[in-house]
């Protein structure tokens, strides 16, 4: 008898488990693959996998087979023209009629790389693996978050837009009663002997005047109860609760001038790409502004800001300045985690330099999260480097490296972004 | 004809659909007396299908990352449509377990029904090679004790460590089979309690074994004994119960590898005989069906599409042409017997004097119980099917600057060819003959593997690399050796390379 079962709905994914222990065995071929494949993406790309390639002598699982050589028979079908001691020459290896090796060839052989694909969100754990948010813990704690309002319960002060009328009328109604409940059944009381005196043939008026005059007192009493006390007062309370703000703007500034090729500005793209990439593991909206400026500063787009030609002289702090405006204008501090990247080949405006740092020091990092400058040249440092250097003494969410080739990138990515010692 | 209802005919299928059509099927399959488990037949999904690939037909496989690159490949493969699954997978069990794609039509579950449930099934119950060496009833328990097994060891000892002996254990699978003594059968019970056992006394044994302190110096008379007496050809088994330094639960893995790929082995032999059985019932039992009237014109239709796409044969020349197709050798062979018996030529009362004329079903199940591949096509590949494949054979030996045609489709060929293709499927020439051949016992514990080739062939590239493998295992020193057809021994490759230098280190 045979038994049907449906396993359509029984978890997929049996195989997660091996296919997870596959990408901790060749870690190291990944990631590289996925660092090679980071340079090739447009900044905002983040939306896909990727596919990763592996050397297949690297995966093959060795097992004792033949070789290839010796003396082999094999039978094919399909004879259309041999005779029996007909002489062939021999087939090239690889394809050919019968160059088969049983099933010894269909594991071990081929020298394709062996692709296959990796989730989204597999290739960017790969690729911040072991990278933090710079200084977010510390900076969660003083700045940089959005104040929400909340219901918190009921407290008894506050001003008189908050009072929670029901609740200050039920402790009225309950103090009343408290307050007054023993005075009220003394009355009933008093009443109900005054009536019982008077029913008597004589009655006793000294008596009934002095009880009388009691049920008064406590009357008045009851009467001057208050209807609402200040403790009856129950008001709405508010608390304000921290929310870290969700939303982050990355300005990307580049220096333009006629010092920077084409090929400098490809580095410093696959650099904003990484802290794109970087930025969108932790918020879930974020904007970018692209900031171009040779001897003036302009905001540009995407397109732009990497592919069009200018030249000029170079002023850096032109740029910092209209960075500083576009804050001001358009994303408020308290509402904008802001990150910034500064890409240049190090030539600056001698007397801008001290300008540049003043600028950073006093206008923007106070309200930034994370400043990166990164230098890529293969000249000596000049002026603008030492004085960002002095920058870097004082204020840990200013960062600065060199670049001088593009392998250079994702080592000193990882340099600027790796998770801070506890 | 008979005026008999037609079968529902999909395309859609449900559960009542199917069990219907099994229960026609099973009806048939007892005319013909196919016996077989109970079966369990489990839908599933194409994604699933891809999973049970990847764990190479082990419905509970325990974890390793070899299997995941396996689900990887699979599922690139399927999606750029290079390859389409299988239409079913069927494991070697008590209760048979069988796996349908959801994706099939009414009529392609009918007949995968027909092959895996009541083909493949009364196979695995019936032949030889599975009854001596397959215990289908404990198999599904032996595979979830191995699993979990496994899993406690990750948790023990740490995933590395685990993969490590496993990464070696797989690399020797194919050297974890015995071939000629019958193993006990293995129960889940009975693995359980011997378990503990088995690793104390192991442990101790071993450790026996390398006592080799003298008590007494005047016992000076060597052991000139080699040991192993024999050649040892089960490698896995000699490193289980002799690894100097294994510990109890790496015994216990390597183990389970070797009894695995002894649950495998049979299969590996049987693929022409068991497949052309499961295909010659599929067409049978379907046929028989649609003759009484059962099967729609248009099911049978499909059906019948179906099977000639599997059992087509390419030629040699063709470009997709991989090798001869064991659903079309095999199924052209049952068929054949069958012709032979019902309708024999002069020609086959004179190759087959006892089957010719016989009854077609008792000669069926004889040569499907008692035969393997390699036997199988030795004794009934008729001269008329080497016709009809147009077979020739081909002699490629290295040391000539051509390939020699031995024998081609005529009379002074049949026996050639007939015994170059039984040649072709007996594993023991396919497969490299590595034994363990001597281990230094009283010197450096080292163990020599030796390699007898067969007709000349060389060892494949990954020689070295396997032997690294032995060597994790084995603990100490490891060298493979070569007998040519003169009885000379050359090495041919040692781990590590240059033992006095590691000496030294250690």
């Amino acid at each position: 008898m045979s038994h049907f079962i449906d396993r359509r709905l029984n978890s997929k994914n049996k195989s997660t488990v091996n296919r997870q222990r596959f990408m901790r065995r060749y870690k190291k071929q990944i990631k590289h693959a996925v660092s090679e494949a980071v340079t090739q993406r447009s900044i905002q790309d983040v939306t896909s996998g990727e596919s990763i390639s592996i050397p297949q002598k690297d995966l093959s699982e060795p097992f004792f087979h033949q070789g290839t050589g010796g003396k082999r028979g094999r039978v094919h079908p399909g004879n259309d023209s041999f005779v029996t001691g007909d002489k062939i020459k021999r087939p090239p290896p690889q394809g050919g009629a019968g160059s088969g090796e049983g099933e010894a060839s269909d594991q071990g052989e081929g020298s394709d790389d062996f692709v296959f694909q990796i989730s989204k969100d597999e290739y960017l754990d790969l690729l911040f693996e072991d990278l933090a948010l710079p200084n977010l813990e510390q900076k969660q704690l003083d700045k940089l978050i959005e104040y929400k309002t909340y219901r918190a319960g009921f407290t008894s002060d506050g001003v008189p837009a908050n009072i929670n009328i029901v609740r200050s009328l039920q402790n009225s109604l309950l103090r009343r009663t408290a307050l007054g409940a023993g005075k009220k059944r003394r009355i009933n009381e008093l009443e109900q002997q005054i009536n019982e005196l008077r029913q008597v043939k004589k009655p006793n008026l000294i008596l009934i005047a002095e009880l009388e005059q009691e049920v008064e007192t406590l009357k008045n009493r009851v009467r001057h109860l208050p209807f609402i006390d200040t403790f009856d007062l129950k008001f709405n309370n508010f608390v304000q609760r921290p929310v870290p703000s969700s939303q982050a703007v990355m300005f990307c500034l580049m220096d333009v001038s006629g010092s920077m090729d084409q090929a400098t500005k490809e580095m410093a793209k696959r650099f904003y790409v990484l802290l794109y990439l970087f930025l969108t593991r932790s918020y879930q909206h974020i904007e970018v502004v692209f900031i171009r400026h040779h001897t003036q500063a302009k905001e540009v787009d995407e397109q732009e800001f990497f592919y069009s030609q200018e030249t000029g002289g170079t002023i850096v702090s032109s740029a910092l300045k209209l960075m500083h405006e576009i804050v001001q204008e358009r994303y408020p501090e308290n509402q904008w985690n802001i990150y910034a990247a500064q890409a240049s080949d190090g030539d600056n405006w001698a007397d801008d330099s001290p300008t540049c740092r003043a600028l950073l020091e006093d206008k923007l990092l106070p309200w930034l999260r994370y400043y990166a400058y990164i230098e890529i040249t293969n000249r000596p440092h000049q002026s603008l480097w030492r004085e960002y250097e002095k920058l870097t003494q004082t204020h840990p969410e200013f960062a600065m490296q060199h670049i001088r080739s593009i392998n250079d990138i994702f080592p000193v990515f990882r340099e600027l972004f790796k998770k801070q010692a506890a | 004809m008979k005026k008999t209802k037609h079968l529902p005919h999909g395309p859609d299928w449900d559960f009542d659909l199917l069990a219907l059509y099994d229960k026609e099927i099973q009806r048939v399959a007892n005319i013909y007396r196919l016996n077989t488990y109970p079966n369990q037949i489990e839908v599933i999904t194409a994604e699933q299908m891809m999973d049970a690939y990847s764990s190479v037909g082990m419905p509970i496989g325990y974890r390793h990352w070899s299997f995941g690159k396996k689900f990887i490949q699979t599922e690139q493969t399927y999606k750029r449509g290079q390859m389409g699954l299988a239409y079913e997978i069927v494991i070697n069990s008590d209760p048979c377990i069988a796996y349908l794609m959801e994706e099939n039509t009414l009529p392609m579950q009918a007949l995968v029904i027909a092959h895996a449930c009541y083909g493949h099934n009364s196979f695995f119950k019936n032949n030889y090679l599975f009854k001596t060496w397959t215990d289908a009833s404990s198999i599904i328990d032996y595979l979830l004790f191995a699993k979990q097994y496994i899993e406690q060891c990750e948790e023990k000892y740490g995933i590395d460590e685990v993969e490590d002996i496993l990464d070696s254990c797989h690399a020797l699978m194919n050297y974890g089979v015995d071939r000629y003594k019958r193993p006990q059968k293995i129960s889940l019970s009975e693995e359980k309690r011997r378990q503990q056992e088995r690793t104390d006394y192991m442990q101790s044994q071993v450790n026996a074994l390398w006592r080799t302190i003298p008590i007494k110096p005047e016992k000076t008379n060597p052991t000139t004994e080699r040991f192993p007496n024999e050649p040892q050809e089960n490698i896995l088994y000699f490193i289980e119960k002799h690894a100097p330094l294994l510990q109890p639960w790496q015994r216990e893995i390597v183990r389970i590898v070797r009894k695995i790929s002894q649950y495998f082995y049979p299969q590996k032999q049987t693929q022409v005989m068991n497949e052309g059985w499961a295909t010659f019932w599929h067409y049978t039992l379907m046929q028989h069906l649609y003759d009484e009237g059962k099967l729609s014109d248009k099911f049978m239709l499909e059906v019948i599409h179906n099977h000639t796409n599997v059992t087509l044969q390419p030629p040699y020349n063709a470009s997709y042409y991989s090798g001869i197709n064991p659903y079309a050798l095999g199924f052209a062979m049952f068929t054949d017997i069958r012709r032979i018996c019902e309708h024999p030529t002069a020609e086959d009362k004179e190759w087959f004097p006892d089957i010719a004329g016989s009854n077609w079903l008792d000669t069926l199940h004889f040569a499907m119980q008692n035969f393997k591949d390699e036997s199988f096509i030795g004794q009934y590949l008729s001269p008329k099917l080497i016709r009809d494949f147009k077979f020739f054979g081909v002699i490629d030996d290295d040391s000539k600057n051509y390939i020699n045609v031995e024998a081609i489709h005529d009379e002074s060929g049949y026996q050639k060819i007939r015994q170059q293709l039984a040649e072709q499927y007996n594993l023991s020439n396919i497969e490299p003959n590595i034994q363990v051949y001597s281990v230094d016992l009283n010197g450096d514990r080292s163990l020599k593997l030796r390699y007898v080739p067969h007709q000349k062939i060389p060892l494949g590239d990954s020689t070295q690399e396997v032997l690294k493998h032995l060597h994790r295992l084995w603990g100490f020193d490891v060298s493979l050796e070569q007998e040519q057809d003169d009885g000379k021994v050359h090495i041919l490759a040692k781990i590590p390379p240059n033992p006095t230098l590691s000496d030294d280190l250690n």
